[in-house]
This record gives structure tokens, C-alpha cells and sequence, in this order.
């Protein structure tokens, strides 16, 4: 498939194209709900109804049930959405990146800073 | 004819949004941060802006993935923000600047820039907070806006290129803008950061800095990579610094760097702040 990308790979990476855009279009659809403090609130109500509301894939439901951040990612999520999704968790973007690095979040932010050094 | 007096590039981050709601701006976490911006407020002072054409990048409020434009230019009365998700106090709505909108959209269809136009658009935290820096005072933002948003959620994203390309045509079309508005550039991204993946943290301090000073000295070094070889660099969303080089690419010939502030980190982000100004 041309998917308009050069071909370069980066590790630990994905870039979000239109294969990801098509497999994720459910997830973020409903991510993107979230905007509005109603739906998260009826998506608390309910998670399992919800999903099956905007029409997500066993994979992504799967993933949505079990906080699966990379599974997420695997299953067409886009992170501008999933980052709504984590706010309802009451999780920040350092609890993502401690999820998915497999680190400890105190050891994810000591990497952040060691950055600037 | 309309002047430019400048430009100031900025990161955003959402938790800038919650620092400046809980009064965090002295706490030794944000202090790095917000110290920058003392200096760009006092060159805002004497240059005395009235309207900002602001380059950023929709994080998911007012685009979805059903109707994705390359680049879309706000003409709307006031631009309202939203809760994005994490209910942090909005700010209030920004007034617009309805003969510049539709000037520029003129202009840059002539150009051959095929924008979207938006007469009703939202806008999230990479427009409102670097207004919010800029101009702290409690109550509306005394500026008119113009936002200009350009895709980084969904690939292909516009090349480097072809963003250096859109800042100029913005540029020159401000120029000859028929109105003696005194108009400020702001690019809101950036800089190097990556949330998602195995490689989420990633930041990259000496790419950075050779970014900042080459949209004073050579400012489309940046134009010889594509955006995957900036991802690759800068991370997954420290492509957003497009924006940076399109707000710098509007400002009319050589340019001196008036102020810059690199902090890292800030959420999981890299921020730089830089206020340029045209005539070397």
C-alpha cells in the first residue's frame, strides 16, 4: 500500500498515517467524545456500553478495559486522542510515558530531566 | 499599510494551563519556565502589537479525524476555548480580526495555498496559553487574533518546506495589508518531545538549540529534512515546531534574536521561548 511515507524507521516509534488513521477511527472517534465532561461521565457509567456505542474492535476495547497504553497505540489510537482518554484515569502524560518505557514514573521523570543536562 | 513588529515562538504544553490555574508560576518545578517570559512581556511593551496571527497545531478540539485540513485559517468574530478533556478552567474568548482573516485567505489562495476557512473554530491550549504568557493579566486577552492551524495529528503533514513557504506568503500578505495594525507572529510547538511509544520521553537538548539559532542565521536549515527525519530527531510531537518556522519565515528579511529561554523539562517537553525581531 503507498502510504505516502518514506520508509525510515524510527525505534520505539509510530507514525500515525492513514493505515493507523483507518484501523483507530472508532477509538479516536470516541476518545475525542471525551471533550465533553457528559460523555466522560457516561463512559464511567458504563465503559463496556460506551465502547460498544462507538463501535470499537475487540482489540481496542481490550485495550481501553485494560489500560493498555501500547495496545492502544497498536490498535490505531493517536495520542492527542488517548491523552483524553487518560485524563479520565486521572493520569498524566509522565504516567503514559512510565507506562509505556516499562520505567517507574519517578525513574521516567529523573530520564526527562537528565535530558537537559 | 499593516507593520510587523515581530515574532515570539513558544512551546504549549496542557499542565501550563493548570500551573497558571493554580498559581504555580514561582514553584521551583515552573519557575525555569515562566521566568522566560518577563523579558518578551517587556518587548511587547515597547512594541506595542494590536493583533496576532497565531501558527499552531489543534491538539483534538475543534478537528477531528473526519475532516482534517493541511492548513486552516480562523475568520470567525472570537475564538472560544474548550475543555479539552481534563476540565482545566478555560480562558476567556478572543476576539477576532475579521479583515485580516479574510485578507490572508485572499491572499493565500492567490498563492496557491488551498486553505480551509473556519468561521466557527474552538481553539485549545496551543493558542490560548502562549496569549496567556504573553499577556497575564486577568480578563480578555487584549490582542485580535488571527489563528493559523497547520496538521500535525495526521500524516502527510505539510513539509518544512512547505510551511517556510505558507509563513512567507503570510508575511508578505500582513505587509500589504491595507490598515495601520501593528501585528505580532506567534508560532506555538515544540519543541522536542515524544509521548507516545517505547520511546516516549524522548528529547533531544542539542537539536534544539541548533534549531533556535538557525531561524536566525540560516532559517530554512531546518527545510533539508523531511517530517519523519524531524520525528526522528525531535520526537513524534516535536514536529510542532513547524510552527515555529512558519511564524519565523513571516517576518520580513534578516532577523535578531531580542530574547530566548530553553528549559527541559516541563511535562515531557523541551520548551523554548524565543522573540525575534526583523532588521539585524
Amino acid at each position: 500500500m503507498n502510504n505516502g511515507r518514506t520508509g525510515l524507521e524510527i525505534p520505539g516509534t509510530s507514525i500515525f498515517d492513514g493505515d493507523l488513521a483507518r484501523k483507530g477511527y472508532a477509538l479516536n472517534r470516541m476518545c475525542f467524545s471525551f471533550n465533553s465532561g457528559d460523555n466522560r461521565a457516561e463512559f464511567q457509567r458504563d465503559e463496556g456500553a460506551y465502547c460498544r456505542k462507538y463501535g470499537l474492535n475487540e482489540a481496542q476495547t481490550a485495550a481501553i478495559r485494560t489500560r493498555d497504553v501500547l495496545g492502544l497505540l497498536a490498535a490505531g489510537g493517536n495520542v492527542y486522542y488517548l491523552a483524553k482518554f487518560a485524563g479520565i484515569l486521572g493520569l498524566d502524560v509522565q504516567d503514559l510515558g512510565a507506562a509505556q518505557t516499562g520505567m517507574t514514573k519517578d525513574a521516567f521523570k529523573a530520564m526527562l530531566v537528565a535530558a537537559g543536562r | 499599510m499593516a507593520h510587523i513588529v515581530g515574532g515570539i515562538a513558544t512551546s504549549h504544553v496542557p499542565a501550563i494551563g493548570r500551573a497558571i490555574a493554580g498559581h504555580l508560576q514561582q514553584d521551583p518545578y515552573w519557575k525555569p519556565f515562566f521566568d522566560g517570559f518577563p523579558p518578551a512581556q517587556a518587548w511587547l511593551d515597547k512594541v506595542r502589537p494590536d493583533v496576532a496571527v497565531v501558527f499552531y497545531n489543534d491538539h483534538g478540539l475543534n478537528f477531528f479525524l473526519d475532516k482534517m485540513p493541511t492548513f486552516a485559517v480562523g475568520a470567525a468574530p472570537q475564538y472560544v476555548n474548550a475543555d479539552e478533556g481534563w476540565g482545566i478552567p478555560t480562558l476567556p474568548p478572543f476576539a477576532g480580526e475579521l479583515d485580516l482573516s479574510w485578507h490572508l485567505i485572499n491572499a493565500l489562495v492567490a498563492r496557491e495555498f488551498d486553505v480551509t476557512t473556519c468561521q466557527e473554530m474552538l481553539v485549545d491550549h496551543a493558542v490560548t496559553l502562549p496569549l496567556k504568557l504573553l499577556w497575564p493579566e486577568d480578563g480578555p486577552c487584549p490582542m485580535r487574533i488571527v489563528p493559523v492551524c497547520i496538521n500535525t495529528v495526521q500524516y502527510p503533514l505539510p513539509s518544512a518546506t512547505r510551511c517556510y513557504k505558507l509563513g512567507q506568503a503570510v508575511g508578505e500578505a500582513i505587509a500589504a495589508w491595507k490598515s495601520d495594525a501593528r501585528v505580532l507572529v506567534i508560532g506555538s510547538g515544540g519543541l522536542s518531545h515524544q509521548l507516545d511509544g517505547q520511546r516516549a520521553g524522548f528529547i533531544n537538548k542539542d537539536f534544539d538549540l541548533a534549531f533556535m539559532e538557525s531561524l536566525i542565521n540560516d532559517p530554512k536549515w531546518v527545510t533539508q529534512y523531511s517530517n519523519e527525519e524531524l520525528v526522528e530527531k525531535a520526537g513524534t510531537q516535536g514536529v510542532e515546531l513547524l510552527m515555529w518556522l512558519a511564524a519565523r519565515a513571516a517576518l520580513p528579511g534578516a532577523v535578531r534574536k531580542v530574547h530566548a529561554n530553553y528549559h527541559i523539562p516541563i511535562s515531557n517537553t523541551a520548551a523554548g521561548l524565543m522573540v525575534m525581531e526583523s532588521g539585524a
